[in-house]
């Protein structure tokens, strides 16, 4: 029992990092119909430019509140990583719009290999940590010994997403510029007739898609205080998993998607193999699509035309 | 707007019976567009004056609709001009024509099916701002009542008749100058045809200059003040809605055998 809640609250706090990065697979999935596999990357840039401010604020600038020191590094990595979502829609797929359907993806790949080489070579291919910068929880409950504790971290973790979800679900359902995107991607051509910029729309989804792989980035580092130019490629795949298990498209999905890729990833690791835990998620995703291909949240495809 | 223009619509303007006023609001020039390297207009001269209803009719695939699309620049003219209210805007972006006044309800209807009438008609009205927005859901609503029974539902459950009123509304909400109608009565009963066309003339009277593209031969020029007729691609006969509807060339291809 207390070994099942703790692994709980882990696999939601794995869960709610999966989510974020997996609301910007689906939203721009949602308004180009791309999944664009650069977006692990981004999020793993996203780790070392995080990584990078939080060792200067703290050790050169010697700011002693950590609060302070995450908001701000928070802010400057959502800052940052939007610019890099924004040119790399900017350099490699504004310009293949209209070409054929594989060729954004394939030069999405390219973006994926050259970000991570990129800050292989930049930030050398050795793991880069910082010290635990938030240590501490709250003792959910003690038996036989075992105390299943609630991490501040994981509490930041949970509520960060929870908060984020709930701004991003926002913009995109009651806003004119949720409702551009939502107008871009039923019908880019018409959405033109009514005077949306189409190009900026896009622009913003990739920038919101990547200011939240920031903050997915930035908890990242604080949960795990590690990380290596090559971890933008396994979190991305789940993520993807995640938009596609909970609809894509849905933004409540991508997060929902999440939870439960963490959650079976962290359960399955506790109770029977580490060593297959990316088999347990990835069946999850096999399964839920063979009985609902639309996803948990997804919306089946019948119009009336 | 006076010089540059004037001269260059001289030989062209020269429109029998111009209607309510000759002012000029959309001039078409000698436009040629492409679909990759097959022709789709071959040169086409249109005039639309201020406060007129002008029509454009003409077979399947005679290049009505590509017309009404070229005018937003998408696809863009390849070769002539098109000048509306004095601005050239052949080689503008389409959502920047957008933002000069124009409005169009397209070909398809092209509502938005999974937002719900309501934004649907918020999206009509994104260009000035929701300056006047209560105001004109008002009005549109009053001129077609069936919207504000359904104004929460989402667009893709809407018949064929109430989608394509949606389409005319949501061009509406932008107060148009303009308003590029095209085959707004495709697929609708006789009965809901009747009512476009009243709405139509309506819109009309309250001074707004209608572009109209339709198959509808008969209701169409019975409505227009000035009719044009387009064959693969080009302009083959123009004049007044009487003149035309008189026409024994129009009647033989367009109206006998037809409703009339």
């Amino acid at each position: 029992m207390e070994v099942f809640v703790q692994q709980l609250v882990n696999g939601l706090t794995l869960g709610s990092i999966y989510g974020l990065i997996a609301i910007g697979y689906t939203m721009v999935f949602g308004i180009i119909g791309m999944v664009n596999f650069a977006h692990g990357d981004i999020f793993m840039l996203s780790a070392f430019i995080a990584l990078i401010f939080f060792i200067f604020l703290t050790s050169w600038l010697g700011i002693g509140s950590i609060a302070i020191a995450l908001l701000i590094v928070l802010v400057l990595a959502m800052i940052l990583t939007s610019l890099w979502g924004w040119a790399v829609e900017r350099i490699a797929y504004r310009p293949l719009r209209g070409s054929f359907r594989l060729a954004p993806l394939i030069s999405a790949i390219g973006v994926s290999i050259f970000l991570s080489n990129f800050v292989q070579v930049v930030q050398g291919a050795r793991n880069k940590s910082i010290p635990p910068m938030v240590n501490g929880g709250i003792t959910l409950f003690e038996d036989n010994g075992y105390a299943v504790t609630l991490a501040y971290k994981q509490i930041i973790i949970m509520a960060a997403t929870a908060v984020l979800l709930t701004i991003f679900w926002y913009v995109v359902q009651k806003t004119p510029l949720g409702r551009a995107q939502r107008a871009c991607e039923q019908d880019r051509k018409m959405a033109a007739l009514l005077g949306i910029n189409v190009d900026r729309t896009i622009s913003l989804t990739f920038v919101m898609g990547a200011a939240l792989a920031a903050v997915a980035g930035t908890m990242y580092l604080l949960y795990y205080g590690v990380v290596s130019f090559s971890d933008g490629f396994v979190p991305g795949v789940k993520a993807f998993t995640a938009a596609v298990l909970g609809g894509i498209g849905s933004l409540p999905g991508a997060v929902l998607g999440g939870l439960i890729i963490g959650l079976v990833e962290t359960l399955w690791s506790a109770y029977f193999s580490i060593e297959y835990k990316d088999v347990a998620a990835f069946s999850i995703l096999a399964i839920v699509l063979i009985f609902m291909p639309s996803g948990i949240l997804g919306r089946p495809e019948v119009e009336k035309v | 707007m006076s010089e540059a223009n004037s001269t260059a619509q001289a030989p062209a303007q020269a429109s029998p019976q111009a209607a309510p006023a000759a002012r000029p609001l959309l001039t078409i020039r000698g436009v040629k567009t492409f679909y990759g390297n097959i022709i789709a207009l071959k040169g086409v001269d249109i005039d639309v004056n201020e406060g007129e209803i002008v029509t454009l009719i003409g077979a399947n695939g005679a290049g009505k609709s590509t017309l009404m699309m070229t005018i937003f620049g998408n696809p863009r003219a390849r070769e002539g001009t098109i000048t509306y209210a004095g601005n050239e805007i052949t080689r503008m972006a389409t959502h920047d024509i957008a933002k000069l006044n124009i409005a169009q309800s397209p070909e398809g209807r092209r509502i938005f099916p999974r937002m719900t009438v309501f934004e649907n008609l918020q999206m009509g009205a994104s260009i000035n701002a929701f300056a006047h927005f209560e105001q004109d859901l008002e009005r549109v609503c009053s001129i077609f009542p069936r919207l504000k029974e359904r104004l929460h539902q989402r667009g893709g459950t809407l018949s064929g008749g109430e989608q394509q009123m949606l389409a005319i509304a949501r061009a509406l909400m932008s107060r148009p100058k303009l308003l590029l109608l095209d085959e707004p009565s495709l697929g609708l009963a006789p009965l809901v045809v009747r009512q476009i066309f009243d709405v139509i003339r309506e819109l009309n009277r309250e001074g707004m200059t209608i572009f109209l593209v339709e198959q509808n031969a008969y209701h169409a020029l019975k409505l227009a003040h000035r009719a044009y007729v387009m064959v693969t691609g080009s302009i083959t006969l123009s004049g007044t809605g009487k003149e035309l509807l008189a026409d024994p060339q129009v009647r033989a291809a367009y109206l006998e055998g037809g409703r009339h």
